[in-house]
């Protein structure tokens, strides 16, 4: 069968996929800029700033002469392969095999694919306009080869689709660069005053062999077609998913669980050899009549160990209904991440810390079961204010960035919002002498304090906070507050913040 | 005879406990340093890990106080590095204040529920996890039978339950091992300075499988249980040994 291949020019790759996130900059001339070798450099400009002379390559400290305007942003490092990876994943919807061509390009080999899109110029219309609608400058162009596709996709002014066994004729015209030469011989065949393919491509093997090297004899061979090109293909990930159809509908408990356990020791053979684990799976149930339901669980760490798997689902099965009957059964992982390989203790360890699996399995059951907002630990904060002091922690594996402090009394019991109380304060910045703290009267025997807390004024506004350590008549300690400064009337400024141990 | 009669009889109490499940301590058990009076209210001495204990109080000073005694066993059970379960519907732990009680506040895990009927089934799950420290639960309502399933999860684990009552009047006979209330007492002022001294609390023991109820004081000082006679003691020889 007749190859034939497509390729993409992406002419303002990263520049355009910056100003499709950040739309403020579509009337902005910038560019994007990466230190080499100690100096700024420019390794792409959008359209408006190439207009104004800036070229990819120049300084930037040069660039913002040339434009006074001119916006300067640091390229995050290997985007533009990311960015290819995933337009080559988007255009797999057109043709299986796709490989990135770096720095900026696609090729796709479409044989077979292009009567499916009403032809050759339907189908290269179709993808190019569909990623221009999508916010990149692209230009397509198709032929027997990759690399005349590469040709004429950057140079050729004419028709973008090569007809069969064209390659020679469209190559003709164009510059020496629509090769893929390296620059050196590039500059040769410049200084040698060859500007068009034609005038040398006539030329015997031999000489062009001995004055530019083999190279250009295996790019011009594989623009040609008379040499094969490897193409380094994408390999999209399959979605870990698997499927259960059955027989009869399914409506009964046992039924059901014997479907997940069935799933789950499919999907988690695919994942332990892999070395991957999940940390959401997803269950789709197909009613007979119609309905789809779903249920999902969540894990704290990924793993791949099935009868854990099995018992947070059994948690679930109570829910499904399952009506007349379930006719399949899908099994879907969409968060999936990789998985240490657990060394094997020789002796287990007497307790359980905090990474450990029992532990994580623990934690999955509760939270399956009663939400996983309802599991907390707390690290601790910077800040003195109470409330602030301690954070939630973002997972299990989070270590305390700064040491708890021990410094300062803190009550074992904090009230999550302070209580007001009643107080006799007879002298001002004295602990009182008795306070009324629901309907009971305390009297403060001994007290330590005052520890002054004032509120972060870059975080909110308000009164400072003095604290006294205080304990009653029956050693019961509290710790109680004034809110802001001494003032002749006592109401409405003391607080109950919390209880000693 | 009553050389003998002595020895049947202890021999008997020792087959007793050991028909009963205590068996005889292990050089590993753990230790309570300061504890060592409330240990001898045990059978064989020591203080029953690996079970469940009740504690009652029922105003949120006693919890305070309570949370400290708690506090201070549960630093002794994480040293190893493991981990604490807090389980409540309205918890006002702070954590910041744990770390005076020698515990790495990261290592304690709350878990906050919305219903009273999830306690239970959490506490219970959690009791079967092997390995963690001790999980510590507030649970309104116990009977008899829902007890008897915890003790049953702690069989086979061996982690240390710590039960908080706050509502008195639902008590009722359960089969935790021992049944405490912690009361706040007076500080004392070191050497007659003024201010707030260490927490001192009154320990009863109101209940006790195979062991002696009794009261004793306690206090927590620099990160240590400290009894009270034996403190006393301890500064009346200093004084004793300053005059002499």
């Amino acid at each position: 069968m007749q190859k034939r291949f497509v390729s993409l020019w992406f002419r303002y790759l990263t520049t355009d996929w910056l100003t499709l996130r950040r739309p403020e900059l579509k009337e902005v001339p910038f560019v994007l800029v990466t230190p080499v070798r100690g100096r700024v450099t420019i390794t792409a400009a959008n359209a408006l700033a190439e207009v104004q002379g800036i070229t990819v390559g120049m300084t930037a400290a040069d660039a913002k002469a040339i434009v006074l305007d001119l916006q300067v942003i640091d390229e995050p490092p290997g985007q533009a392969a990311k960015l290819l990876k995933a337009l080559g994943e988007w255009c797999i919807r057109y043709s299986p095999v796709i490989a990135v061509d770096l720095p900026a390009g696609l090729i796709m080999d479409i044989s077979g694919c292009a009567h499916l899109w009403g032809g050759e110029r339907g189908y290269l219309k179709e993808v190019v306009t569909r990623l221009r609608s999508k916010g990149y400058d692209v230009r397509g162009a198709m032929a027997d080869t990759p690399g005349t596709a590469w040709a004429v996709a950057r140079y050729a002014r004419v028709t973008p689709v090569v007809s069969l066994g064209k390659q020679a004729e469209a190559l003709l015209p164009l510059p020496p660069a629509a090769l893929r030469l390296e620059p050196l011989v590039l500059d040769r065949l410049h200084k040698l005053g060859f500007y068009a393919i034609k005038s040398f491509i006539g030329m015997k093997r031999s000489v062009l062999r001995r004055r530019f090297g083999e190279g250009m004899l295996l790019r011009l061979d594989q623009a040609l077609g008379n040499e094969d090109e490897p193409l380094q293909l994408l390999q999209p990930i399959e979605p870990y998913a698997e499927r259960l159809p059955c027989l009869e509908p399914i409506n009964t408990a046992t039924g059901i669980e014997i479907a997940i356990q069935t799933l789950l020791a499919k999907l988690c053979k695919r994942l332990a050899a892999e070395g991957k684990g999940l940390r959401i799976a997803v269950l789709k149930c197909y009613r007979v009549d119609g309905q789809l339901i779903k249920t999902d669980i969540g894990t704290n760490r990924a793993t791949h160990h099935a009868g854990h798997l099995l018992k947070l689902f059994e948690l679930k099965i109570a829910g499904i209904e399952p009506a007349l009957g379930i006719e399949l059964f899908v099994m879907e992982a969409p968060k999936v991440e990789d998985v240490l390989p657990e060394q094997e203790a020789l002796w287990a360890s007497e307790g359980c810390g905090l990474a450990d699996i029992s532990l994580a399995e623990l934690l999955d059951r509760l939270a399956n079961k009663v939400g996983a907002d309802s599991i907390h630990r707390y690290l601790p904060e910077e800040h003195h204010w109470p409330e602030r002091s301690v954070r939630l922690a973002r997972s299990l594996k989070e270590n305390p960035a700064t040491a708890w402090r021990t410094g300062r009394p803190r009550p074992s019991m904090l009230l999550s919002r302070p209580e007001q109380v009643e107080v006799t304060a007879i002298i001002p910045d004295y602990p009182p002498m008795l306070f009324i703290y629901k309907g009971k009267t305390h009297h403060i025997k001994k007290a330590d304090g005052p520890e002054r807390i004032a509120r972060e004024w870059w975080i909110e506004e308000g009164q400072h906070r003095d604290y006294y350590h205080v304990e009653d008549q029956d050693g019961k300690r509290y710790w109680l507050f004034r809110s802001g400064h001494y003032a002749g009337d006592q109401s409405k400024q003391w607080f109950i913040h919390g209880f000693f141990a | 005879m009553p050389g003998t009669q002595r020895e049947i009889i202890n021999q008997l109490q020792k087959d007793i406990l050991h028909w009963q499940g205590f068996k005889a301590p292990l050089p590993g058990t753990t230790r309570f340093a300061g504890l060592e009076a409330i240990e001898a209210a045990f059978p064989n001495a020591v203080f029953p890990t690996g079970t469940i204990h009740e504690f009652l109080n029922e105003v949120p000073e006693n919890a305070a106080a309570c949370s400290g005694f708690i506090s201070g066993l549960l630093g002794t059970l994480m040293q190893n590095g493991s981990v604490c379960l807090w389980i409540s519907t309205s918890r006002t732990i702070f954590p910041a204040a744990l770390k005076g009680f020698g515990i790495e506040p990261e290592r304690v895990i709350f878990i906050d529920l919305k219903r009273e009927k999830d306690v239970l089934w959490v506490t219970e799950e959690a009791l079967k996890c092997e390995g963690l420290a001790a999980v510590v639960a507030e649970v309104r309502e116990l009977s008899f039978a829902q007890s008897r399933r915890l003790q049953l999860a702690v069989e086979n684990s061996k982690v240390t339950g710590f039960l908080l009552r706050k509502d008195l009047r639902k008590l009722t006979s359960t089969t935790c091992v021992a049944r405490w209330q912690i009361t706040h007492l007076p500080g004392e002022a070191i050497d007659g300075l003024p201010g707030v001294s260490f927490p001192r609390w009154q320990i009863e023991l109101l209940r006790v499988r195979n062991g002696n109820p009794g009261s004793w004081q306690l206090e927590w000082a620099d990160g240590n249980f400290v009894a009270i006679e034996a403190k006393k003691i301890n500064t009346e020889m200093l004084h004793e040994r300053k005059a002499g």
